[in-house]
């Protein structure tokens, strides 16, 4: 482990998402729903040096294993982060984020006519484009800023 | 055809097309062949906004096939007013009708509905989505009077919010057309359609000017320029006037052009144009019930 790794405290069970794109941690915080709350333990690492891509960011999570759903959001606004998932100080899991065909339930469509902002009984769904999503429904397609359509529960 | 539900366009292919087309013209030419192939069926309409014409064109079909509706009724009069769910409603519904015909003013309402029902889904029009019955009887028409390959088309008008310019749009990518579009440019395609239109490999232009292309044009299909979509009254005015035929602007085209609407218009095809051989768009709304009659044939035929 190097120098810079360790300004980040240690977790026992947890999650850790590594090699994200600089700038974007409280992105993807805000994707877990984490606002510090729920009294979870989180570290934020900003702004890191690191030899792949120069700088990064580095969020821990203490008590939290990430669902499919939000490694699938993930991926479209850090497709470079790397997951690691902690058991007893180990590192249990590893993964690599890859493109998913959908996205469910975790952003929410810009079109205010969309049938799915409604009080209706479905999750959002958007498709994965090559550069960018398309709301399922409306077809609405969001290419820039992905994090600001992100709903928190 | 063989889809459960008609949501839009970009399902039908170019063979589910002519199925309905072919049908249409059959019922067309012997209405009364058709009198009793549904006798007994039932169609629940459910328009959540007011659209007189389509609904009593879907009631029109569906008498003359042999069957009946089952009406939810005006928005403001049913239980939709006290907060039930679009999804709740239509399920209930669908236990009472053999097929459902949804109008309704948000976008992906029949997409949504169409996951909660098994009895197949009409959509007639989704907010600025889709309208596949509108098209339906759009290229009937354009079939009759201009045939559909080797077809140059010029679209004007609201092409931003435009749902039966989207369906139109997405279902001539299935034949051999030029498809022009002519805008103001706030009212332009949406990205969406554009997408659809790339990733279909359409032959596709976009214009501000009628002037520059109507020459071209076997077909010009009109669409209203909403005044509600623009901030002020006088930036409205202005760009209505550019996108408005009268016999002046149709000194440029040619004799055999066929000039469409989806009706109601306003008055961006002026009244002098009705007596021209041009205007083929009443003709364009009579063809909505054979149109409609094959469709709800073909989607009845195995319930
Ligand atoms: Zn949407």
């Amino acid at each position: 482990m190097s120098d810079h790794e360790l300004r980040v405290s240690k977790i026992r069970n947890g999650t850790v998402i590594d090699h994200i794109r600089a700038g974007q941690a409280l992105n993807v915080l805000a994707i877990l729903g984490i606002d510090g709350s729920d009294g979870e333990e989180v570290s934020v690492g900003m702004n890191v040096p690191s030899d792949r891509m120069g700088r990064k960011d580095i969020v821990k999570v203490e008590g939290k294993e990430l669902s499919q759903n939000e490694v699938d959001v993930l991926s479209l606004i850090a497709p470079d982060a790397s997951i690691n998932i902690i058991r007893e100080y180990e590192v249990a899991e590893k993964h690599r984020l890859e493109r998913p065909e959908y996205v469910v339930g975790i952003l929410s469509c810009p079109n205010s006519n969309c049938i799915s902002t409604e009080d209706e009984p479905v999750d959002s769904k958007f498709e994965v484009l090559s550069d960018g999503v398309r709301c399922e429904y409306c077809e609405t397609i969001i290419r820039d800023d992905l994090a600001a359509h992100i709903s928190v529960k | 055809m063989r889809h459960d539900h008609l949501i839009d366009t970009k399902q039908l292919s170019r063979q589910d097309i002519e199925d309905v087309l072919d049908r249409a013209a059959e019922i067309d030419a012997d209405p009364a062949a058709f009198g009793d192939r549904h006798a007994g069926k039932l169609l629940g309409l459910l328009f959540y906004e007011p659209s007189t014409r389509t609904k009593m064109s879907f009631e029109t079909s569906i008498k003359r096939l042999g069957g009946d509706i089952v009406d939810m009724g005006s928005v403001e009069s049913s239980s939709v007013k006290k907060g039930e769910s679009l999804a709740d409603t239509t399920r209930v519904i669908e236990g009472y009708a053999d097929a459902l015909v949804l109008r309704h003013p948000s976008q992906g309402a029949a997409k949504m509905v169409s996951e909660f029902v098994d009895v197949p889904l009409l959509n007639a029009g989704d907010g600025a989505g889709h309208h596949p019955t509108q098209t339906l009887l759009d290229l009937y028409t354009i079939r009759e009077n201009a045939g559909l390959d080797d077809l140059t088309i010029g679209i004007m008008g609201d092409l931003k919010y435009g749902r039966t310019v989207h369906s139109l749009a997405h279902a001539l990518t299935n034949f051999d057309t030029r498809q022009h579009f002519i805008s103001p440019g706030s009212l332009k395609l949406p990205r969406s359609v554009r997408y659809d239109l790339h990733e279909a490999g359409a032959n596709v232009r976009e214009h501000t000017d009628i002037e520059d292309v109507l020459p071209n044009l076997d077909v010009l299909y009109v669409t209203r320029i909403q005044r509600e979509r623009f901030p002020d009254e006088n930036e409205y005015r202005a760009v209505a006037g550019d996108y408005r035929i009268d016999l002046e602007t149709l000194e440029g085209a040619r004799d055999d052009l066929t000039i469409m609407h989806p009706l109601p218009r306003v008055d961006e095809i002026a009244p002098e144009v009705d007596e021209t051989d041009h205007a083929k768009y009443f003709e364009q709304a009579h063809n909505g019930i054979p149109v409609r009659m094959a469709l709800l044939d073909s989607m009845l035929e195995d319930q």
